[in-house]
């Protein structure tokens, strides 16, 4: 078996029995990222000496009998990490030069439990996307068909995962952005609680939406890796204050009798029949399993995209701008103050960036609050509420991850709208708060990967991934590999 | 046609704690230039506000202290605007629901009661850093940012359009500015701008409820300046309106070099702050509990403490006000009247030697040498007798000078007044024998001479004759 397709367990068990070093794990890794980068571009920066360097310690710890789970793992991290002395440009090339002086929360607990870091995975510039096309450094391919997008905004952490270039590797979600590029590369990816990860050193997007987590092969390295990151962080003020609960232990209770719900709004006319005919085998196999399913209804799913697209964007337009030339970042030559922030900021930021930072500034403006953003924040509680009503009844809900497999590059960068919709399935969670994840459940016609999501309750990460794990026990789609 | 000036003033009161608002980093004033700075005053990417306990602790004293109501679930927000000195391109602050809301102070004012001056809030914020011109170390002669105080605590308390003349406005300045620094929230400093000031003025013709246009004036920042700038701003207003103008909305600079303002920025040019709460941090969820336990704890306020002063003690309003002019004096007060001090000449002696003596050597009361308690003992001195007035201020100086007792500098020095007769007379008799022609003037009917007889007498004594037995036999004795 190669080292590059192991899992967590299995790379662990491998060196923990010493039948491989993570030099060796990590030399392999980096090999393999050589080879395919040229054909999938996940990385903006492949960290080699560091990686080489942290691998070393970690053999050194393993063989002191230190052996965590994470310890001698190589991964990698979405370059919306920061990373102290190493380069951090949330894919924009207003940082392009931005190296930081601290690192991100979430990836110092990797780090201290002796994960290697290969380098910082490519993304849609400040998370705002979800094709992976807005990166300031080259689009990133879909490993399955290198002619499609890999979803995105964490499209280099689920490409990368795919590819084989990393063992796992952590993303962040605001509006789907982990679990549609998990669904479109076919790995897992978990949208933690909001709270439940510290959000201290990741670059802000939206700050009352972002979300930390995992991308892995399977659902038991799903659990371990938010194990690792999860819990309080007095940096981060809206980190909860509630116990770690041990994910791995709980994750083969089964389903038997798990009251799954499916949002009569989720499953549309619009959607793909492939993404249908998936979900219907889904929840054949949940019966199989013994779950139980209830219909019920989110009744405002339908405004939950113009919602997530006034209050992200709002708090984009306020959170970027320290992105001004001033401490870090691009500077612009410029003509005095006012020029050199015009100039700075026009020319650091792409296409993207910029149009939502002008909806944002709109929709906090003077005279045009209440009717936008307070009229969201409004909306948003309806939306919160849907679930909260839908969990009085059932355990978790089973939707698609996106309406369509991965589309074609270039397929959508000019239709901000169309772009927009492939999170419709994904942006609600997010304004509730909750958590959910994409776990592979087929493939299209076409064979491009086809994700399930499983949302759950808040602070209910432990029963997504036990009827996770069920599912993925009762099928083999988290076993093929893309063939690049 | 008469005017009636309408004032409303903000301030920022700069807090007294250790650390920043939203980080760990020092307040301290005078560090070399960013080296009190991390990631989160800094406003580099990732970095996130946590709210200091104690500023929350220190906005409600503030406003239990100025007749608040605390709210029970308060909200910070971003205030948007782009300018160097501001690192997040935002300030922390509050705008629907601040911490404190509707508020008063009474405020003495001349020929009428108390005058009831309404505060509309007071709210929490960040500061923000300042800008260094021409004055770099490195290449060029650009500018520079400084951040160490970007993140310092304020709280900005807002009164409402109540006030009605320059004085008044002095007059609640000051008596905010008694109470943050009473309270020990605000080192009061308004050189270092830990207190400062923005002023709110407009003019409307007597007799009218319809308030005029106002222009806002900034960076007045002492007593005096806050009374020129807005008697420069009313005079300027009236001007403007006789000579047929409009006033304008508009923000305007106190020069204080000159004593004018100037327009800064018209309503046009305004900022559009797009305030909207804050998602990194969460409600400030204040209990019941918390603020009945700080109002528990409250000090005596210097107005309640000035009535007692009055009450129990008898204290005259004037010198009540003076000696609660802060709590350190007013606390010297009243650790020299427990010490057994009469009320009246502890507080003249603190009026009077005390004052002088801080003044000529520039220090506080905070570091007065002599201690309530020796005060105490001086005066007691005075009243059994022991020692003559005139010999008490030369043992308090030196007791400022060593840290004596005043009875071991009395016994030391032989200071004791002298009361004994026979010595007293003794000395009278060697005056009236060496100023012979002096007592002829004086039995021929000139009596003025007498003083001349006491003057001689204390002279000898070396001062220490007590006054009244000098009195008498010098009277007995030149009577022959």
């Amino acid at each position: 078996m190669n080292i590059f397709d192991m899992t967590i367990h299995e790379l662990h068990a491998a060196l923990k029995g010493k039948q491989i070093s993570s030099r060796e794990a990590t030399v392999a890794m980096l090999d393999r990222i050589e080879t395919i980068e040229p054909q999938v571009g996940s990385f903006i920066t492949v960290t080699s000496e560091q990686a080489l360097t942290a691998a070393k310690s970690a053999d050194e710890r393993i063989a002191r009998g230190e052996c965590h789970l994470l310890t001698g793992i190589p991964m990698a991290i979405k370059d919306i990490f920061l990373t102290e002395g190493i380069r951090t440009t949330c894919g924009s090339r207003i940082l392009n030069n931005f190296i930081p002086p601290y690192s991100a929360s979430s990836w110092e607990k990797l780090r201290d439990r002796g994960a290697v870091l290969l380098g910082k995975l490519n993304q849609d510039e400040f998370a705002m996307g979800s094709s992976n096309e807005s990166s300031a450094f080259g689009i990133t391919r879909n490993p399955w068909d290198t002619t499609c997008i890999p979803g995105g905004s964490s499209g280099g952490s689920a490409a990368a995962v795919a590819a084989r270039q990393a063992i796992a590797t952590l993303g962040t979600d605001t509006g789907g952005s982990i679990r549609q590029p998990a669904s479109h590369c076919g790995c897992v990816g978990l949208k933690p609680t909001y709270g439940r990860v510290s959000r201290y050193g990741v670059i802000a997007y939206a700050s009352s939406l972002d979300q930390v987590g995992p991308l892995t092969r399977d659902v038991a390295d799903c659990a371990a890796m938010l194990e690792a990151i999860a819990g309080h962080d007095p940096r981060d003020s809206t980190s909860v204050n509630t116990a770690v609960p041990d994910y791995t232990a709980t994750l083969k209770g089964g389903v038997k009798g798990l009251k799954i719900g499916l949002p009569k709004e989720y499953y549309i006319e619009g959607l793909d029949p492939d993404v249908q005919r998936a979900m219907d085998a889904a929840i054949e196999t949940y019966r199989r399993l013994g779950a139980e399913f209830v219909d019920i209804s989110l009744p405002h799913t339908d405004y939950a995209v113009a919602t997530y697209y006034l209050i992200a964007t709002a708090e984009a337009s306020s959170n970027l701008a320290r992105y001004d030339g001033v401490r870090f970042g691009h500077r612009a030559e410029a003509d005095g103050l006012l020029d050199m922030y015009a100039k700075s900021r026009s020319e650091g930021f792409g296409t993207e960036v910029k149009r939502r930072i002008m909806l944002g500034t709109y929709a906090l403006s003077s005279g045009y609050y209440d009717a936008y953003y307070v009229k969201a924040q409004k909306v948003r509680t309806l939306i919160m509420n849907d679930f909260i009503a839908a969990f009085a009844d059932v355990d978790v809900l089973l939707t698609p991850v996106a309406p369509t497999p991965a589309f074609k590059i270039g397929e959508k960068i000019n239709d901000p709208l169309q772009m927009y919709l492939s999170d419709i399935f994904t942006i609600p969670v997010n304004l509730a708060g909750t958590c959910a994840m994409s776990l592979p459940a087929g493939f299209s016609a076409s064979g491009l990967p086809i994700g399930l999501q499983l949302i759950g309750k808040p602070f209910g990460e432990e029963t997504v991934l036990r009827a996770g794990y069920a599912f993925e026990q009762a099928t083999e789609w988290h076993l093929r590999k893309a063939a690049i | 046609m008469k005017y009636q000036p309408v004032i409303g003033l903000e301030v920022h009161v700069q807090l007294k704690t250790d650390t920043k608002i939203f980080c760990g980093c020092s307040t301290q004033f005078g560090a070399e230039p960013n080296s009190q700075t991390c990631p989160v005053c800094l406003g580099l990417p990732g970095a996130l506000p946590v709210l200091n306990k104690k500023v929350v602790e220190f906005a409600i004293k503030a406003g239990l202290s100025t007749n608040c109501s605390i709210t029970p679930r308060s909200i910070f927000a971003r205030k948007n605007y782009f300018y160097p000195d501001l690192p997040k391109g935002y300030q922390i602050s509050q705008f629907e629901d601040p911490i404190c809301q509707r508020g008063w102070l009474d405020i003495p004012v001349e020929g009428q009661e108390n005058k009831r001056i309404g505060i509309t809030r007071i709210h929490m914020e960040e500061d923000a850093g300042k800008l260094v011109h021409g004055e770099l170390s490195g290449p060029g002669d650009g500018s520079g940012v400084d951040l160490n105080r970007a993140c310092t605590p304020l709280l900005e308390v807002v009164s409402e359009p109540d006030l009605r003349s320059s004085d008044e406005a002095v007059i609640y300045l000051k008596q905010l500015h008694q109470i943050v620094t009473w309270l020990g929230i605000c080192d009061g400093n308004m050189e270092e701008g830990s207190f400062r000031c923005d002023a709110n003025v407009s003019v409307m013709p007597v007799g009218s409820d319809t308030l005029g246009t106002r222009a806002e004036i900034k960076n007045v920042n002492s007593f005096k300046f806050v009374k020129q700038a807005i008697e420069y701003e009313i005079q300027r207003q009236i001007d403007l309106i006789e000579d047929g103008g409009t006033i304008v909305q508009e923000t305007r600079l106190f020069d204080p070099n000159s004593g004018t303002t100037r327009s800064m920025r018209s309503k046009e040019e305004a900022h559009d702050y797009r305030y909207f709460p804050d998602p990194d941090l969460v409600p400030l969820v204040i209990s019941n509990e918390w603020v009945e336990r700080s109002r528990q704890k409250l000090p005596e306020l210097p107005g309640q403490r000035q009535q007692r002063f009055i009450d129990d003690l008898g204290l005259p309003r004037y010198d009540a006000e003076v000696l609660t002019a802060s709590r350190a004096l007013a606390d010297y007060f009243e650790a020299g009247v427990a010490a057994g001090g009469n009320a009246k000449a502890v507080g003249n002696w603190i009026m009077g030697e005390i004052t002088r003596a801080l003044n000529d050597r520039g220090t506080s009361i905070e570091t007065c040498p002599v201690t309530p308690v020796q005060l105490a003992q001086l005066l007691k001195l005075i009243d059994t007798g022991t020692i003559s007035g005139k010999i008490a201020k030369t043992v308090f100086d030196e007791m400022w000078q060593s840290g004596k007792a005043p009875q071991t500098i009395v016994e030391e020095q032989g200071l004791l007044q002298v009361s004994d007769i026979s010595a007293i007379e003794s000395i009278i008799n060697d005056i009236m024998a060496a100023n012979a022609g002096q007592v002829e003037e004086y039995r021929g009917g000139k009596e003025k001479v007498f003083g001349f007889f006491v003057g001689q007498v204390m002279k000898a004594s070396k001062g220490k004759a007590n006054p009244t037995v000098v009195n008498e036999l010098l009277l007995n004795k030149l009577k022959g």
